[in-house]
C-alpha cells in the first residue's frame, strides 16, 4: 500500500511533465495541423541555454526565463527560417524537414558539448516529505505540479477567452476564411510555434534534473511519451493531454515499481498500439472529419 | 499479353544485368570493401523498400530498422538450429530466408494493419515508439538473446570456389543475389497496376474508393511488400555480421534508411541504391577524414558519428526544401531536357531538309506551335 501511494504520487509529478511537453505538441497541432517531430532536440537546445545562464548568473530563475525565451526564439526561427518553405500539401516534406532538423541540432549539441551528461541541480530539495511513514511528493515535484497547472490555466484562458486565442484557433481550422476575416493567419502561425516551443522548453527544462542530466537526447524519450499523450488524448484536445499525461505518467511509475524499468517502453508501445487501433483520433477525439 | 509482361520481363532483364555487373565488380574491390558492399547491398534492400512506401503511398516509416531486425532475427533462429540439425549449404540458407520472411512478414502486416488506420504523424509516431522499444524487447524475450543478440551460422564459401575468392566476396555475392530478388518484384510491383492503385490512394484516398480501390488493401499490400523487402535485407546483414543484436538497429540507423530514402528521391529504386550507397560509405568518409587531417583526439571522439549525422540531417533538409526529386528527380530531369533537346534537333533537322511549303493563303497556326507545346 505504502509502495502504491508512493508510485502513484511520483507518477503524478512525472505525468505532468510529459503532460507539459505534450501540451506543446497539441498547441502546435492547434495553429498549424502538423507534428513537430524536432520539439525534444529543440527544447534540449533551450535547456542548453539555460544551462549556460544559470552557471553565468547562479540563479536559477534567469535560466528559466532564458528557457522560455530560447524557447520562443527557437520556435520563431525554426518556423519562418525553415518550415514556411516547404510545401504544406501533405504533411510528409514538413515531417521529413522536422527528422532532418532533429538531426542536425543533435549532431550540432554533441559536437559542441560532448557525449557526457551535464548534472544540473533543481532550485528546490528533491527529498520526499514523509506523510506517515510514506515518502511522498518532494518539493521540487510540488514546484512541478504548481508551474504546469499554472501553464495549463493559463494556455486555457488564452486560447478560450481572448481575441487572440481566437484568431490562433480561426487560422488552424480555417486559414482562408480567417484571412478573409482579417486575420493575419502566417503571425498566427509562427506565434503558436513560439508558443509551443517555449511550452516544451520549459517542460524539458522541469524534466532534467529528476534524470540523469543534461545531454542532446535528454528529452527524446519525453518526445516519445508526450506523443502517446498526446494521441491518447487526440491531438486536438489540452485537457486531453492533461488527462492523458498524467495517465502516462501513473502507468510508467507503476510498471516501473511492480514489473522493472525495463518494461517500460514495451507498455508505452502497447498503449499506444492500443489506442491507435481502438480508437485512432484519440479519446477526447470531438469529431472526425468526414471523407465522403 | 505480350504488352502487359514486357515492361516486366524488361525489368528482370535489366535486374540480372546490373547483378552480374555487381558480381563481376566484386573481384575489382579488396576483402574490406567487399564487406561495406555487402552491407550497401543489405541497406539497399530496406531504403528500395521504404521508398517504395513513401514515395508511393505516402506512409512515413521511421521504424523500418525494426523491420530489418526482424528478418536478422528470422534468419538467425531458423539458420542456428538448421546447422544444429546438420544441414549446410543452400537448402540451411533458403530456410532462413524464409524466416526471415515470416518474421518481417508478419511485423509488417500488424504494422501494415495499424496504418491503414492511421495518417502521416499517428503512424510515424507508433513506428518511433517501435524503434524505441525494439532493446526492452529483445531484453525481455529470452530468445532474442538481450543486448548480446544471437549468432547466425557462418556461411563458408563453398568448395570449389575456394581458391577463386575471399569470405568477404562470398558475402557480397550472397548480398547481391539475395538484394536482387528483394528488389526485382519491389520494380515490378512499382510499374504494375499495384504501383498505380498505390499512387492513386496516396493522390485522393477518397476518389480511389469511389472508383473502386480499397484504399486499406492497397496501404497494408505496400506495407508488406515494404517489409519483405526490409526483411530480407536484414537477412543479408546478418549473413555479413554473422551475428544480429539490438544496438545495431537504433534509432539512428532507422532515420539514416529515411535520409537515403529522401535524398535517393522517394518512389525510385536507383535513387534508393544511390541513397544506400551514401549512407554506408559517408560516415565512414567522414571518419576517415577527420583522423586524415588530425584533429585533437577530444575533438576527434565528438566529431566521430556526430559530424556525419550533421551532414545527413543537412541533406534531408536541402533535399525535401529546393530538390524534392532527390537524386534520382535531379537525373532524370536532367534526362528529360537531354531527350527533348534531342527531338527539337530532329524536328530542326527535318524541317531544313522539307522543301520551302508555299505561304498558306489563309492563315494556319504556325507550325511552331506544337513545338512550344512540347516543350512545357
Amino acid at each position: 500500500m505504502d509502495r502504491l501511494v508512493f508510485l502513484l504520487a511520483t507518477g503524478l509529478a512525472r505525468g505532468l511533465v510529459i503532460a507539459l511537453f505534450a501540451l506543446s505538441l497539441v498547441i502546435i497541432w492547434r495553429a498549424a495541423r502538423i507534428v513537430n517531430f524536432a520539439q525534444a532536440a529543440m527544447a534540449v537546445v533551450a535547456v542548453y541555454v539555460a544551462f549556460a545562464v544559470t552557471s553565468l548568473t547562479g540563479s536559477y530563475w534567469v535560466g528559466l526565463v532564458a528557457a522560455l525565451a530560447a524557447g520562443a526564439l527557437l520556435g520563431l526561427v525554426v518556423e519562418r527560417g525553415l518550415i514556411r518553405l516547404v510545401p504544406s500539401r501533405t504533411p510528409l516534406p514538413g515531417m521529413i524537414v522536422a527528422i532532418g532538423l532533429v538531426m542536425v541540432l543533435q549532431s550540432v549539441m554533441g559536437i559542441l558539448f560532448g557525449p557526457r551528461h551535464k548534472p544540473m541541480s533543481a532550485p528546490f530539495d528533491e527529498r520526499p516529505f514523509v506523510v506517515g511513514s510514506i515518502p511522498v511528493l518532494s518539493p521540487y515535484d510540488l514546484f512541478v505540479l504548481l508551474v504546469a497547472l499554472v501553464v495549463v490555466v493559463a494556455l486555457a484562458l488564452l486560447f478560450n477567452r481572448t481575441a487572440l486565442g481566437l484568431q490562433l484557433r480561426a487560422s488552424a481550422v480555417a486559414p482562408e476564411v480567417s484571412r478573409l476575416l482579417g486575420v493575419r493567419v502566417p503571425r498566427m502561425v509562427t506565434l503558436g510555434w513560439m508558443l509551443s516551443s517555449a511550452v516544451a522548453a520549459l517542460a524539458a527544462l522541469l524534466l532534467v534534473p529528476t534524470e540523469l542530466g543534461l545531454n542532446a537526447h535528454s528529452a527524446d524519450l519525453l518526445f516519445v511519451h508526450a506523443f502517446t499523450v498526446a494521441v491518447l488524448g487526440g491531438l486536438d484536445s489540452p485537457p486531453g493531454a492533461l488527462v492523458g499525461g498524467v495517465t502516462v505518467g501513473v502507468l510508467i511509475s507503476l510498471v516501473t515499481g511492480y514489473l522493472g524499468a525495463g518494461i517500460v517502453p514495451l507498455a508505452v508501445l502497447a498503449l499506444l498500439t492500443l489506442v491507435l487501433l481502438v480508437r485512432p483520433g484519440g479519446i477526447f477525439a470531438v469529431k472526425e472529419a468526414r471523407t465522403a | 499479353m505480350t504488352a502487359a509482361t514486357s515492361p516486366t520481363r524488361q525489368i528482370i532483364l535489366r535486374a540480372l544485368v546490373l547483378a552480374l555487373l555487381a558480381i563481376a565488380g566484386t573481384f575489382l574491390l579488396d576483402p574490406f570493401r567487399n564487406y561495406q558492399l555487402a552491407v550497401i547491398a543489405a541497406c539497399f534492400c530496406a531504403t528500395a523498400g521504404l521508398s517504395l512506401l513513401v514515395g508511393l503511398t505516402g506512409q512515413l516509416s521511421l521504424g523500418h530498422a525494426v523491420l530489418m531486425a526482424a528478418g536478422g532475427y528470422g534468419y538467425a533462429l531458423v539458420a542456428a538450429p538448421a546447422a544444429e540439425a546438420g544441414l549446410d549449404g543452400v537448402p540451411r540458407f533458403a530456410l532462413g530466408l524464409l524466416g526471415a520472411l515470416c518474421a518481417s512478414g508478419g511485423l509488417g502486416v500488424l504494422l501494415g494493419l495499424a496504418g491503414a488506420r492511421l495518417r502521416g504523424p499517428y503512424l510515424a509516431g507508433l513506428t518511433l515508439a517501435l524503434v524505441i522499444a525494439l532493446p526492452a524487447l529483445t531484453a525481455q524475450v529470452s530468445v532474442l538473446g538481450g543486448d548480446q543478440g544471437v549468432s547466425a551460422p557462418f556461411e563458408g564459401v563453398p568448395g570449389p570456389l575456394q581458391q577463386l575468392i575471399a569470405v568477404e566476396q562470398w558475402h557480397a555475392w550472397i548480398a547481391i543475389l539475395v538484394a536482387t530478388l528483394a528488389v526485382t518484384p519491389l520494380a515490378v510491383l512499382r510499374t504494375s497496376r499495384a504501383g498505380l492503385r498505390m499512387r492513386a490512394v496516396h493522390a485522393d484516398e477518397t476518389a480511389a474508393r469511389l472508383s473502386g480501390v480499397s484504399p486499406a488493401r492497397v496501404k497494408v499490400g505496400a506495407f508488406v511488400a515494404s517489409s519483405l523487402a526490409a526483411g530480407l535485407g536484414g537477412a543479408v546483414l546478418c549473413v555479413a555480421t554473422q551475428s544480429v543484436s539490438p544496438g545495431r538497429y537504433d534509432l539512428a540507423f532507422s532515420l539514416l534508411l529515411v535520409v537515403a530514402a529522401v535524398v535517393g528521391g522517394l518512389g525510385s529504386i536507383g535513387g534508393a541504391a544511390a541513397g544506400a550507397v551514401l549512407v554506408v560509405l559517408l560516415p565512414w568518409l567522414v571518419d576517415t577524414i577527420t583522423a586524415a587531417v588530425g584533429v585533437p583526439a577530444d575533438l576527434e571522439q565528438r566529431l566521430s558519428g556526430n559530424l556525419a549525422v550533421l551532414v545527413f540531417g543537412a541533406l534531408l533538409i536541402v533535399v525535401t526544401v529546393i530538390w524534392p526529386g532527390g537524386l534520382a528527380g535531379a537525373v532524370g530531369s536532367r534526362r528529360q531536357a537531354w531527350s527533348r533537346a534531342r527531338a527539337r534537333a530532329r524536328a530542326q533537322a527535318q524541317e531544313r531538309k522539307r522543301p520551302p511549303a508555299p505561304p498558306p493563303a489563309t492563315p494556319t497556326p504556325s507550325p511552331t506551335v506544337p513545338h512550344s507545346l512540347t516543350e512545357r
